[in-house]
């Protein structure tokens, strides 16, 4: 048995068991047997990924069975094992079984911890076949699994009409991205009849320049289909036009959002974009896509993040900002640079968000930072790690001496591709990604000011009046009202400890790997050496851009969280049309609600009253029916006995059929 | 004779044939009972069949023939898209047996009767060699069906039977003067003789037309469609199973066997009409789906939307295409059929289907709950169910002939996620807030067992869809080079351009 099929086995296993099983063994085996097989499978993971780093592996494809064979068009089910994946591998179980372990503590009271234990190893399971595929469709089947799995786990409080109403949004709004992957693969079937992705990869090169129809135009065929796949990507990472379902699916239990809506699932997209760069580096047009997207993404969402109240949300907007800053690396060559943010930011944004869960947990389900305040004392192992977390994502560090906290390589490295890359779009990048910075270090502070220092606000919380049986009235001065916030137990502190030394060592231990070795890569993504080499060579403001960035968001947050509390609100009076707009995330959902949502129903009850029964109907069988009635009172008649009319119409049919063939034979 | 020495097809029309008579003179009991050891007889002899099967072997297997009169002959073989047609149906027959154990309680021995003439009846549509043999139990085979909605179902049964019929009336007339017609033109009422008889091409395309309006209801197609949620909505929900799980699968069998093969130039002059209907259906049947409240319609318009996936797969005349129509139209008769079985299960205990009136099922039915959720997705489909694999192929396959018909096809997977997640969220979710919802109990172990082997064969057509591809290969592979000399251009004009040198290299390693 080889250790990648264990890997990707194991979770479905787990799920399998403890889905169906738990009536038979029970809820704590079947927590046991769930967390203990993505303990297993991130135990395997490590040694490969290390020995990617170490060059002592080289990529393989281990053949799982047969899956589709018709014609030209046959693929199996196999499992690819490359730098790329590895990198996936260590990303996925790590953070998975982290957040298995910190479940135990944080869905401690729920009736129905089997069926969320099964539903995370189950999501598990299709991300690692999405990562390990080696043909478009067998990513596409981990794409639509994760998609699964995220629409189960945020619907996993089903009573609630909101996580409801936040799971069919994902799916649905997910499919719209699929429906640009699914015509990718058709187009990319039909250009280089394989779904292979070593061979598209192969030949994709001497693609490039030709051209091909796509309904009724005339398109360079590589940026079509680039473009189409892109379309995938952005549904499943939320980038801005498809990123309404990613904030509304905070309603998801935290333990998911850390995993699937921060370090893992949400990168799919990243990936494939980095599993395919050569492809994409054969149209300038579809790079140039990506790239700009991905910073209006990241700009978009850092605005939006700015003036959110709910803790979640805040990092649920921060997510999708990163998530623009990885593609825009993308999209300006540096491939290497994108997954070495989105191997940082797994750990430091899945610390961010479990971290808030503790706050969530120590403040009686609590999410809103205006009801929170003064935090750092009474949970004080949660606000180190949240700390932790902050630093890391802001990109603290200090440029002479090549340290500092995980996002002070990735995301500053990020930046500095941007402007090396010397292209005009390149120069956008470059200016977005140090405004969004800033942004960036500003929420940041924002939810750290908010939560943990200044006076306690508890007392406005309904949750905490629950909890102490207070209104705020009868608490009066005493603005905790007595309440008191808990640290969480060790089950999740743990995870909090892992991944806040992940937060702090994993950009400066793994820097020069991602970034600045192409063996280390050895062909998995399409490094670009001279990229990486004008990255290191751009001029001194450049590189203090990011930091400084970084120290002005601090400093307004400080200028505005900590010492005057009064100023966001008069500022947010003062620019009120543009508060409101931000407040209200650029009025996406009302828009789509308009052009998509109602006119879909109004159609469908058009077609449904005025077509098929209005029209269809009336004028067919109803119609005939009428004519007839109209005609004579054969209707009755005809009505009641319809049945044998048409065994008499049939049977009369036949008879002639059969003196007609009789005829004949004797001829 | 055959490979079995013994006329086995026959044999699964007789035996069924024996047992409906017998169970016209038995009590409610021992019909039911009579019934289901038929059908699960039926289903060994369809395993026999398949296991004996030789995959590669002749095009026509199992041949029977004897001569009546004339050129009329009871001529029964098939090949592998008949076996598996089949096999649907054999395996769907004992099911339907099931979900009727409890909730028919009238006039049960002629029901029995009506479901095993209607097994003969589909049985000898898919192994039919004679084409008139093939007309009179392909129009039969309505009339159990009549029987089963005007007997045994709801309040508006006689409506739904008399659009039913007025749809069928039309199409079966014009169709048998084209059969009359083609056999004195051939001189033989053969089918493999008649597959590879080229009619002139003008006298194909009024005979494409006529095979056409019988089959584009029986599909159904829009805009001949209005019967069916009519049909759903009033038959029993073993009368629902078959009619959704086998005889919708009747047009497309036909498309498969007579329209394409026989008149190959008239299938390519009416190309723009399939894919005109297909379009129109995939969108407007969704959407009309979207706004149902009651469950049956809403899963009869998808059934609409799903076959206009089979009709644009057939005509994208090359092999994916087909093998990807064949299997959605296998995977349609496990999944709608185990739909309705699910929407059976719930009407069962509340009587109605209207799906306002549910709620909370997740809370007290979960492993309903679950089985419910695994079809909505195969529905959808998701990789990894019997939906994906076919749907995906018909797709591939239509891109290579029309990009833009496949993006508006494609906008289906967007909709059915919309109003099969809304219908699940309505049925499953929620809180239980009626005091009858919350009472009913969940899946006994007689729907466990009705539901279970669908679930097992929908997993298995989706994870390992070789064992249902591999039989259907070589006749795909016989109709597509049949068909190739009329098969359209695609409209995708992949032109080379100069070739160009990538600037950057590819991770050679070079890294300073």
């Amino acid at each position: 048995m080889n250790s990648i099929t264990l890997i990707v086995f194991l979770p479905l296993l787990a799920a399998i068991v403890a889905g169906f099983g738990n009536r038979i063994i029970g809820n704590v085996p079947a927590k046991v047997i769930t967390t203990g097989a993505l303990f297993a499978a991130c135990a395997l993971s490590w040694p490969i990924f290390i020995g990617f780093v170490s060059g002592t592996s080289s990529a393989e494809v281990v053949p799982v069975m047969t899956w589709i064979i018709s014609g030209d068009l046959n693929f199996d089910w196999s499992l690819r094992v490359d730098t790329l994946t590895a990198v996936m591998l260590v990303v996925v179980t790590t953070v998975s079984a982290l957040v298995h372990l910190y479940s135990w503590g944080y869905m401690d009271e729920d009736p129905d911890q089997p069926r969320f234990f099964a539903y995370l190893s189950l999501f598990t399971f299709a991300m690692l076949m999405l990562v390990t595929a080696n043909n478009l469709v067998q990513m596409f089947f981990g794409w639509e699994g994760v998609g699964l799995a995220s629409y189960l786990l945020i619907g996993f409080w089903f009573k609630k009409p909101s996580a409801n109403a936040a799971a069919i949004k994902a799916f649905v709004v997910n499919r719209v991205g699929d429906l640009g992957f699914m015509l990718g693969i058709f187009a990319t079937f039909l250009v280089f009849g394989t779904v292979s992705i070593p061979e598209i990869l192969e030949a994709a090169p001497g693609m490039a320049g030709s051209t091909i129809t796509f309904a009724g135009m005339r398109l360079d065929t590589m940026t079509i289909i680039c473009l189409l796949l892109f379309i995938g990507a952005m549904g499943k990472s939320a980038q801005l036009g498809l990123h309404t379902w990613l904030p509304d699916a905070m309603e998801g239990p935290t333990p998911v959002s850390a995993l699937i809506h921060a370090a893992t699932m949400v990168t799919a997209g990243v990936f494939m974009v980095c599993r395919l760069s050569p492809m994409f580096e054969t149209s300038d047009v579809a790079l140039t896509v990506v790239t700009v997207v991905g910073a209006c993404t990241a700009i978009f969402a850092a605005t939006v993040g700015l003036v959110q109240n709910d803790i979640k949300r805040v990092i649920a907007y921060s997510t999708c900002s990163q998530l623009g800053y990885m593609f825009f690396a993308a999209g300006v060559g540096a491939y290497n640079v994108a997954m070495f943010h989105l191997f940082t930011h797994a750990f430091f944004k899945a610390l961010l968000f479990l971290g808030a869960g503790s706050v969530i947990h120590a403040m009686h389900h609590e999410q809103d930072m205006r009801y929170y305040g003064g935090l750092r004392k009474e949970i004080p192992l949660t606000f180190w790690a949240m700390m932790a977390g902050t630093l890391a994502i802001t990109g603290v560090g200090i440029y002479w001496l090549h340290a500092g906290f995980a996002g002070f390589h990735s995301k500053d490295a990020i930046i500095e591709a941007a402007f090396a890359s010397g292209s005009q779009v390149g120069q956008f990048a470059f200016f977005i990604g140090v405004l969004a910075a800033l942004l960036t270090s500003f929420y940041s502070w924002r939810l750290m000011f908010l939560t943990f220092w200044g006076k306690p606000r508890w007392i406005q919380s309904e949750h905490i009046q629950h909890s102490v049986h207070k209104t705020p009235e009868q608490a009066g001065d005493d603005t905790t009202g007595g309440y008191h916030p808990h640290e969480s137990p060790l089950t999740m502190l743990v995870p909090l400890g892992v991944l806040s030394v992940g937060a702090v060592f994993a950009g400066f231990v793994f820097s020069h790997a991602f970034i600045d070795d192409g063996g280390f890569w050895n062909g998995a993504i399409a490094y670009d050496a001279g990229l990486m080499h004008a990255m290191h060579e751009v001029p001194l403001w450049v590189k203090l851009s990011a930091t400084a960035a970084m120290l002005s968001g601090l400093a307004t947050a400080y200028f505005m969280y900590f010492r005057g509390t009064d100023r966001p609100a008069r500022l947010a009076a003062t620019f009120s049309p543009l508060y409101a707009f931000f407040f209200n995330k650029w009025y996406f959902d009302e828009l789509y609600d308009r052009i998509f949502i109602r006119p879909a129903f109004w159609f469908g009850r058009l077609f449904w009253k005025k077509g098929d029964e209005g029209t269809i109907d009336r004028f067919g069988p109803n119609g005939i029916a009428s004519v007839i009635a109209s005609g004579s009172g054969v209707m009755k008649r005809f009505q009641s006995g319809y049945l044998y009319t048409y065994a008499l119409v049939m049977l009369l049919g036949l008879a002639a059929a059969a003196t007609w063939i009789i005829v004949q034979g004797a001829s | 004779m055959n490979q079995l020495d013994f006329p086995i097809l026959s044999l699964m029309m007789g035996l069924p044939m024996a047992a409906a008579i017998i169970c016209l003179f038995l009590n409610a009991q021992a019909a039911r009972w009579l019934a289901l050891a038929t059908t699960l007889a039926l289903f060994v002899l369809g395993i026999v069949l398949w296991a004996n099967y030789d995959i590669g072997g002749p095009q026509w297997q199992y041949v029977e023939r004897s001569d009546l009169f004339g050129n009329f002959a009871w001529a029964l073989g098939i090949d592998g898209i008949s076996m598996m047609l089949i096999m649907l149906t054999v395996f769907l027959m004992p099911i339907c047996i099931g979900a009727s154990w409890e909730s028919i309680q009238t006039r049960v021995g002629e029901y029995m009767a009506a479901f095993l003439f209607m097994e003969v009846l589909m049985i000898g549509v898919f192994a039919a060699q004679d084409i008139f043999l093939f007309y009179i139990l392909f129009e039969a085979g309505l009339i159990p069906m009549y029987l089963i909605i005007g007997i045994w179902g709801g309040a508006n049964r006689i409506y739904a039977s008399y659009k039913f019929f007025l749809y069928t009336l039309l199409g079966s007339v014009v169709m048998l003067i084209a059969m009359l017609w083609m056999v004195q033109d051939a001189g033989t009422s053969d089918i493999p003789t008649l597959l590879n008889y080229d009619f002139a091409p003008e006298a194909q395309t009024w005979l494409w037309l006529a095979f056409f309006a019988s089959f584009a209801v029986k599909m159904p197609m829009w805009p001949v469609h209005t019967w069916l949620p009519d049909a759903h909505v009033q038959a029993p929900t073993a009368g629902s199973v078959i009619l959704a799980g086998v005889l919708l699968k009747m047009g497309g069998y036909g498309f498969l066997r007579f329209s394409l093969p026989m008149f190959p130039e008239a299938s390519e002059q009416f190309i723009w009409l399939v894919f005109g209907l297909s379009m129109v259906a995939v969108i407007y049947t969704s959407l009309v789906a979207l706004v149902q409240q009651d469950m049956k319609k809403l899963i009869a318009y998808s059934s609409v939307a799903h076959m206009a996936i089979v009709t644009l797969g057939l005509f994208a005349f090359n092999r994916q295409g087909i093998e990807g129509a064949v299997i959605v139209m296998l995977s349609h008769g496990l999944v709608s059929g185990a739909l309705f079985l699910c929407v059976g299960v719930i009407y069962d205990r509340l009587h109605t289907r209207e799906i306002d009136r549910y709620g909370g099922l997740a809370i007290n039915m979960p492993k309903y709950a679950i089985l419910f959720l695994l079809f909505t997705m195969a529905s959808i489909g998701l990789p990894g169910t019997s939906g994906f694999v076919g749907e995906f192929l018909s797709l591939i396959g239509l891109y290579e002939v029309n990009s833009w018909v496949t993006l508006v096809a494609t906008t289906g997977i967007i909709l059915g996620a919309g109003y099969m997640l809304y219908l699940y969220r309505r049925v499953a979710f929620g809180e239980l807030v009626h005091e009858d919802v919350k009472a009913m109990p969940d899946l006994s172990a007689r729907e466990m067992a009705l539901l279970a082997p669908i679930a097992a064969a929908v997993m298995w057509m989706g994870v390992y869809p070789e064992s249902f591809m591999a039989p259907i290969r070589g006749d795909v592979g016989a109709l597509v080079a049949r068909i190739d000399r009329a098969a359209p251009e695609g409209d995708a004009h992949l032109k080379m351009g100069e070739a160009k040198a990538i600037a950057k290299d590819h991770a050679e390693g070079e890294a300073h």
